[in-house]
Parts: C-alpha cells; sequence; structure tokens
C-alpha cells in the first residue's frame, strides 16, 4: 500500500512557496535557522528541514515556548524563523509581544493557514484575528502576499530585513497574480491594475479576487484600480491617500475579520490623510465553519461579486457626498 | 564543595564566600531602598533571591568587560522578573553598574525598568516580566550558543509561582529534548505567590520529582547557604547531556524581621519611612547610605 497523499504538500499554495524559497534563500543566509511545532509538512517548512536538517529545530506541540525561544535564539545572532498555523501563533501572541517585539529580536513569524482559506478543518482553525493581534504590537511588520511568486519574493526581503515579522502564508492553491518582473518591497503597496472610480485594496488571497472584481466592474462600465497591499504595516499611507485622491471611493478586500486588519489599517491611513468612502469586504465578525475554500468565500462574502457589489456602494456614498 | 575541592588543584584562591556573603547584603539593602524610593516594588521575592544573584554576579557568571557585548559571555536571564529590584541591585553589587541604577528604579525616563528590559537595559539579556517567558528565552539562548559552538553557560532564575505557567512546561520538555547541558534553571522556592502559599494557589509538590521526570538534573539546595550554592553550580557545569534545575529552598523577604515568610510582601508595595529604616537596619545598611538613600 503506498503512503497517502499528503493534502499539506500538493497544490501551488502560498506555504508551499515560502517553504521553496526559504529552503533556497538559506544557502546564502548562514545565520537562519527554522522552528517548527510538529507541523512541518504543512507549512512548507519540511523543504527546509530536508535541506538543512542541523539548522532545523522542533519544538513539538508547544507554540508559546517556541515562540519566547525564538527570541532567545535570535538574542545569540541567529535569524529565526518560527512557524506554524496562524491560529496558533494567536496562542503565542504574548510571547511574541514580549520576547520577540519588546526585545526588538530580529525573528519571522510565519504562519500558514490563516482565514477561510483553511477550508474544511473548519471555525477552530481558521484565523480570522491574527492580523488584528500582530498588527496591534509595537513594532511588529505585518505581510500578507497576494500569490505564489510574490510569496517568494516577501520571503526573501523578509529574511534581509532587520526586525520583527509576521507574515501570513495561506494553505490552499492559490491563483497567480504575478508572473516575472514584480518587485516586492516592504511598506509599499502595488498597483496592478490602474483605474478612476473607485480603489479596490486587496492583500493575500483576496487579491486574485480583487482583480476579478475589477473585471466585472469594466464590464458594468466602472473602471475599478486594485492595489495589492501586502504590507499591511507599516501600511502605505502616501499610496491609500492617493487612491482616495484620484478614485474618491475605497473597498479593502481580506480573509480576516473586518475589524482591526487590513481593513482597519487603510480606514485609518485614510482618515488621517484624505477621507473618502470606504466599504469593507471581509468576514463580518463572525467564526468560519468547515468547507471548501471557494464555497466559504461565497458564503461569507469574499468573493468577486460581493466585492463589485461592495465598490457600487462606496461609489454610490461618493456621489452623495 | 565540589568548588572548593576544585580550587585547591591551583594556586591558592581567596574563598569566595565572604564576598559573595557582601555582595548579598548589599543587594539586599539597594533593593529595599530602590522600592521605597519609586514607592513600589516587590520586596518579598527581591530579597529571597539576592544570595543567588550574589553568587552569579560576584563569582560564577564570565561577562568579560563586564558588558552585554561579548558573544561569549554566559548570560543570565531572570526569569522572575518582578524580582528587578534586586537583579538591578546585585549588578551594582557586583560592580557593573553604579548604585544609581537600582536607587532610579520604576521613575520615568529612567533605564531601570519595573521589569528588565533589555532595549534599556543590556545586561538583563532578555525583557521580562511575564512569568514563564524568560525560561524560554534563557532556553533559545543556549540552544543558539551550543548551534554556533560557542561554549558559554546560560542561567535562569524562576519564581516558584512562576512554574505554575504552561510554558514552564513546555520549555521543561524541550531544554530535556535538546540536552541542554549549557543551561542551568534556578527557582526560588519561597513557597509563596501574590495572594498566599503556593500550596494553597496551586501545589507544586512533589517538585523535584517533576523536573526529575522531565529528564533533568534536579538538586535540592538551601539557597541562603552560599558555600551550597556555589556547589550545585558547579555540579551543573559538570553534568553533561542534560539541563539542570537547582531547587533553591528559600525565604520570602529574607533579612527583614516583618516580612520574612508574609505573602503581604510579595508586593508591590509603597514602603513606608518607618518602615524602610527598619529594614534597612537589619539588613546592615550604614546610617550614612540609609540617609542618603532616604532622602528624595
Amino acid at each position: 500500500m503506498s503512503a497517502p497523499a499528503l493534502i499539506a504538500q500538493s497544490g501551488d499554495s502560498l506555504r508551499e512557496s515560502f517553504g521553496k524559497a526559504l529552503a533556497a534563500l538559506a544557502e546564502t543566509r548562514t545565520r537562519v535557522v527554522a522552528l517548527d511545532a510538529d507541523i512541518a509538512g504543512g507549512t512548507g517548512l519540511h523543504h527546509f528541514r530536508k535541506r538543512h536538517p542541523a539548522r532545523f529545530f522542533q519544538f513539538g506541540i508547544a507554540e508559546q515556548n517556541m515562540m519566547a525561544v525564538a527570541g532567545g535564539m535570535a538574542a545569540t545572532g541567529l535569524v529565526p524563523v518560527v512557524t506554524t498555523f496562524a491560529v496558533f501563533c494567536l496562542r503565542a501572541v504574548e510571547q511574541a509581544r514580549l520576547s520577540i517585539a519588546y526585545a526588538k529580536r530580529n525573528v519571522k513569524i510565519v504562519a500558514s493557514h490563516p482565514g477561510l482559506d483553511v477550508g474544511p478543518d473548519g471555525g477552530s482553525a481558521q484565523a480570522l484575528e491574527d492580523l488584528a493581534a500582530f498588527r496591534a504590537i509595537p513594532g511588529m511588520t505585518v505581510i500578507s502576499p497576494a500569490d505564489p511568486h510574490e510569496m517568494a519574493l516577501a520571503t526573501e526581503a523578509v529574511l534581509d530585513f532587520d526586525g520583527p515579522v509576521y507574515m501570513r502564508t495561506g494553505r490552499s492553491p492559490a491563483r497567480s497574480v504575478y508572473t516575472d518582473g514584480h518587485s516586492f518591497k516592504i511598506g509599499k503597496g502595488h498597483i496592478l491594475r490602474d483605474g478612476n472610480d473607485v480603489t479596490l485594496i486587496a492583500c493575500g488571497v483576496e487579491v486574485a479576487r480583487a482583480m476579478e472584481a475589477a473585471e466585472r466592474l469594466a464590464a458594468a462600465g466602472i473602471s475599478a484600480r486594485v492595489v495589492n497591499m501586502a504590507t499591511i504595516k507599516p501600511i502605505d499611507t502616501d499610496l491609500i491617500a492617493c487612491c482616495a485622491e484620484e478614485t474618491g471611493a475605497i473597498v479593502t478586500c481580506e480573509d480576516h475579520n473586518i475589524h482591526g486588519g487590513l481593513g482597519g489599517a487603510v480606514a485609518e491611513a485614510m482618515a488621517a490623510t484624505r477621507p473618502c468612502p470606504i466599504e469593507f469586504v471581509g468576514v463580518r465578525d463572525v467564526f468560519g465553519e468547515s468547507g471548501e475554500p471557494d464555497e466559504l468565500a461565497e458564503k461569507y462574502g469574499l468573493t468577486a461579486p460581493h466585492i463589485a457589489a461592495a465598490a457600487k456602494r462606496a461609489m454610490a456614498r461618493k456621489r452623495r457626498g | 564543595m565540589t568548588a572548593l575541592r576544585r580550587a585547591s588543584t591551583t594556586p591558592p584562591v581567596p574563598d569566595p564566600v565572604p564576598r559573595i556573603a557582601a555582595a548579598a547584603a548589599r543587594t539586599r539593602q539597594l533593593a529595599v531602598a530602590g522600592i521605597y524610593r519609586a514607592g513600589s516594588g516587590h520586596p518579598g521575592g527581591s530579597l529571597s533571591c539576592a544570595d543567588l544573584l550574589a553568587a552569579l554576579y560576584t563569582t560564577e557568571l564570565n561577562i568579560p568587560g563586564g558588558a552585554a557585548t561579548d558573544p561569549t559571555r554566559d548570560r543570565f536571564v531572570l526569569s522572575k522578573g518582578h524580582a528587578a529590584p534586586a537583579l538591578y541591585a546585585a549588578w551594582a553589587a557586583a560592580g557593573y553598574v553604579s548604585d544609581e541604577i537600582p536607587l532610579a528604579l520604576r521613575r520615568i525616563n529612567t533605564k531601570a525598568q519595573g521589569h528588565p528590559h533589555v532595549l534599556d537595559m543590556p545586561l538583563s539579556e532578555t525583557s521580562t516580566g511575564s512569568l514563564g517567558q524568560g525560561f524560554s528565552a534563557a532556553i533559545g539562548m543556549a540552544l543558539g550558543l551550543r548551534h554556533q559552538y560557542i561554549d558559554a553557560r546560560v542561567y535562569t532564575l524562576l519564581g516558584d509561582g512562576e512554574c505554575q505557567e504552561g510554558e514552564i512546561w513546555e520549555g521543561a520538555m524541550c531544554a530535556a529534548h535538546h540536552g541542554l547541558s549549557n543551561l542551568c534553571a534556578i527557582v526560588d522556592y519561597n513557597k509563596l505567590q501574590s495572594d498566599d502559599r503556593n500550596a494553597n494557589i496551586m501545589g507544586l509538590e512533589p517538585f523535584a520529582a517533576k523536573w526529575r521526570a522531565f529528564g533533568w538534573n534536579a538538586l535540592e539546595i538551601d539557597g541562603h547557604d552560599i558555600k551550597a550554592i556555589l556547589a550545585a553550580l558547579t555540579t551543573a557545569a559538570e553534568t553533561p547531556d542534560q539541563p539542570t534545575m537547582i531547587i533553591a529552598h528559600t525565604l520570602k523577604g529574607k533579612g527583614v524581621s516583618y516580612m520574612e515568610d508574609q505573602a503581604l510582601w510579595h508586593g508591590s508595595v509603597k514602603m513606608k519611612p518607618d518602615e524602610t529604616r527598619h529594614a534597612l537596619t537589619e539588613l546592615g545598611a550604614s546610617q550614612s547610605d540609609i540617609d542618603l538613600w532616604m532622602t528624595p
């Protein structure tokens, strides 16, 4: 009997892209070590474990200790990459706060399985609060790349950045937004498609859905700009102000609670610069449930038709204003 | 006793015990003075660990240049971060910082934070104050040093109540699993925590047996017996393949009669002038130091 196919290792997912990139990038970055809590097969870290076994550290199912240990390892000059599921990063938020951020340690927290994208494992496993929690920690950079190509670029940028980072990957096979030629820069949003009537600002798996929404809107005669806001913190305030100024309406799109994540970050930045109507596409302050990612995205309002409808609502408010 | 026997094979060295005892007394005095001046802080658990801190900083730790700069230095992490008054005082008593540091405890715009913060005080090695985390950070340092073939040791001091944190037992498994013989943890086992006795809040016993079951070399000593402290530290350094836990039986509030074995003085407390004068006198502070320290 052959071994069962591991769902965890199938498909062109963000986590697999991260794992492959990390293993390759670590060849020349000898201070990089990776920490695992018994889910290397699921986080993409199995690539690193295979290529750099002496730099792979196992902590068992004990994330709080692992997170604070990472701070201690960084104190000796290493660059620890801590990996687990996003929901278990939430379990160790306080360790990330004190032993990593407060102590200003050069630790990279890489979280797979964020949002409804987790799918069949259900509500207990679908972290919809991680961006908000980690964004609230002083000095913590928060990143959620859009597709496998950008994931690899972001992994390199994160390793070469000096400071604590929380980065989301993703479980499910991801749609490509980028091919070659993209350059990722921490703190910079990227205009994927230009438009004049409304700006769709998205991160993670929602970027592809926002692009699809822009197509739909175009068919209805609406010119939508799409921004990939892969860095949620520090947010690209200049770009947000520019989009507010030039399009007069904004929709944020994220696989996360509408409270405190990308939508919150964009609203804060815009309110402090150039306010305009804003609509929030995301999970509306409820927990998820079991189902396939696309089914869940439809049920919880994250798909292109929902984004397009939100764009129209934002534009309607603009006209009234 | 091992330490003394080892020392006899080399040219005679002065007995370290009187020096450590003097540093411990000074540590207690400065800790109490700092807490008085701050108007808050934790005296009970600061006084109970003064002998341990004095032994570590006077003779045990090898910190070239006296600063947290040499990558090969030994590390000490105060996981029971609320004993910061004693940590700063122990540094002063051992000559790492001036008396101004412990005496500036908890004041705005100073570096002597209520709980150790590594960005303000590099010698604290990491930031602590949330129980359980310093222990894990120390494990990370031990792992990181060993990974880089740096032959330095890592020490960490835990509170007894701190051992109710789940993270401690995650770390206990981890350090033993990874065979961290370069790690030595010490529990300041004064039997009291914030509200009451450990036994009434959440019992720890059988404590040494727990650590042994988790794969540690567990030793039990009188945490106020300096010779016993030195001997245990030597045993720890000579134990291969596993981390050592020194369970140091101590007295909360040690050295101040009205504080001894009283949970009330766990803190954070505001000490009155007459209480402070009484405490400093019992701790052997000179009249001139008392007058100097109690002047606002």
